[in-house]
């Protein structure tokens, strides 16, 4: 896949590391002189210098050819500029940003942008996991199919600890995705049992968070 | 008329002197406090310190029912982001969005956006001049004293 990367702080730079070391194309652009300087010596061709924003720098990098933008600076604006530049000039099958201000969310779905990560809103979320009020942790968002991807740990008590997965009566538009127990990955079949404390990921629509919660006996 | 600008700059101050004065009810939005300095000392609008991408900071501005809205910070994609927040999301008649950037100005002209891009018309009308062409705009003293008289006409106080 070509991958173009908005953005040169952390998240850009292990990011593009991280996907360079899959065996994917990638292009991380970052405007700042000096940093673009650091982040070149070791990325080298990988990098390149320029505003992520400008028409001229994406057109320059082949935007029309990225199979996915990613915009990761630390400013919501500059990254929604970056997925729509991308979208609507350029005709990029899939954009993701990150959101700054978890309260950006709803904007960014409405302005066409397919998926948003908010590290404030998944922190947050594991603050109140931890403080185990909610055990339900909304972890991404991806929006062009209406599906939350979530993280719940099954408590002793819910109704499901011990039941097998075809037991369990699930919303339709759910799915559970991967179970972590012990620190070993399931995925699970039908056939899986699900005990208390498992970690679970789901998938759910957007409008059935609330069965799926239900379902799964989280604490709300 | 309710008008909510972001952006207290050279332009934003003017244009919230020039509405003020024309009788409107304007709130100005800017980061910084020293920025309202700009204002006049009769200003009668609103001056609202914060950031204008955040929903919190407009709807205290009374986005909810501003009839119209206009970005003029420093910031391209700021003012971007903050008029698709007060077209999309808090449905504002009339939006008007300034962007330095001409390229960028026309693709969100053509996603919508009413957009205003100083570079192109600076250019032009310094184009023009150069040419002796120049066209007649108005002073900010002739704007004022424009508004005083419509002002007069209309019966309204100031």
């Amino acid at each position: 896949m070509y991958i173009i990367i908005g953005g040169g702080g952390d998240i850009g730079y292990y990011l593009t590391k991280t996907l360079l070391g899959q065996g994917h194309e990638v292009l991380l652009l970052e405007k700042n002189p000096v940093r673009y300087q650091s982040l070149s010596e070791e990325l080298g061709q990988a990098v390149m210098r320029g505003d992520a924003c400008e028409a001229r720098t994406l057109a320059e990098v082949g935007a029309n050819r990225a199979d996915v933008v990613i915009a990761v600076t630390g400013e919501d604006e500059d990254n929604l500029v970056i997925c729509q530049m991308a979208k609507r000039r350029f005709n990029v099958g899939r954009t993701i940003a990150r959101l700054n201000n978890p309260k950006h969310e709803q904007i960014f779905q409405k302005l066409g942008i397919d998926s948003t990560v908010s590290p404030t809103r998944t922190i947050l979320s594991l603050i109140e996991l931890e403080l185990s009020s909610a055990n339900f942790v909304p972890i991404m968002t991806l929006k062009r199919a209406g599906l939350d991807i979530i993280e719940m740990r099954i408590s002793p008590d819910s109704p499901v600890a011990g039941k097998l997965l075809r037991q369990i009566n699930l919303p339709t538009n759910a799915s559970i995705a991967l179970i972590i127990r012990d620190s070993q990955h399931i995925f699970p079949t039908a056939e899986t049992r699900i005990l208390a404390d498992d970690e679970v990921y789901a998938l759910v629509g957007r409008d059935e968070e609330e069965a799926l919660r239900k379902a799964l006996g989280a604490i709300s | 008329m309710k008008i909510v600008i972001l952006g207290c700059g050279r332009v934003g101050a003017t244009l919230a002197n020039i509405m003020d004065q024309a009788g409107h009810k304007v709130s100005v939005i800017d980061y910084s406090s020293d920025a309202f300095q700009r204002l006049h000392s009769d200003f009668s609008g609103e001056t609202i310190v914060g950031n204008g991408v955040d929903e919190d900071i407009l709807i205290r501005a009374g986005i909810q029912n501003a009839d119209a809205f206009a970005a003029v910070t420093n910031g391209d994609n700021r003012n971007i982001m903050a008029s698709q927040i007060a077209k999309d999301i808090f449905h504002v008649k009339k939006v008007v969005c300034r962007i330095y950037d001409p390229i960028r100005e026309s693709t969100y002209r053509d996603l919508g956006l009413e957009t205003i891009c100083p570079t192109v018309i600076g250019a032009e009308m310094i184009s023009q001049a150069l040419l002796g062409k120049a066209p007649a705009i108005p002073t900010l003293p002739e704007i004022s004293a424009g508004l005083a008289t419509e002002k007069r006409s209309s019966g309204r106080e100031g």
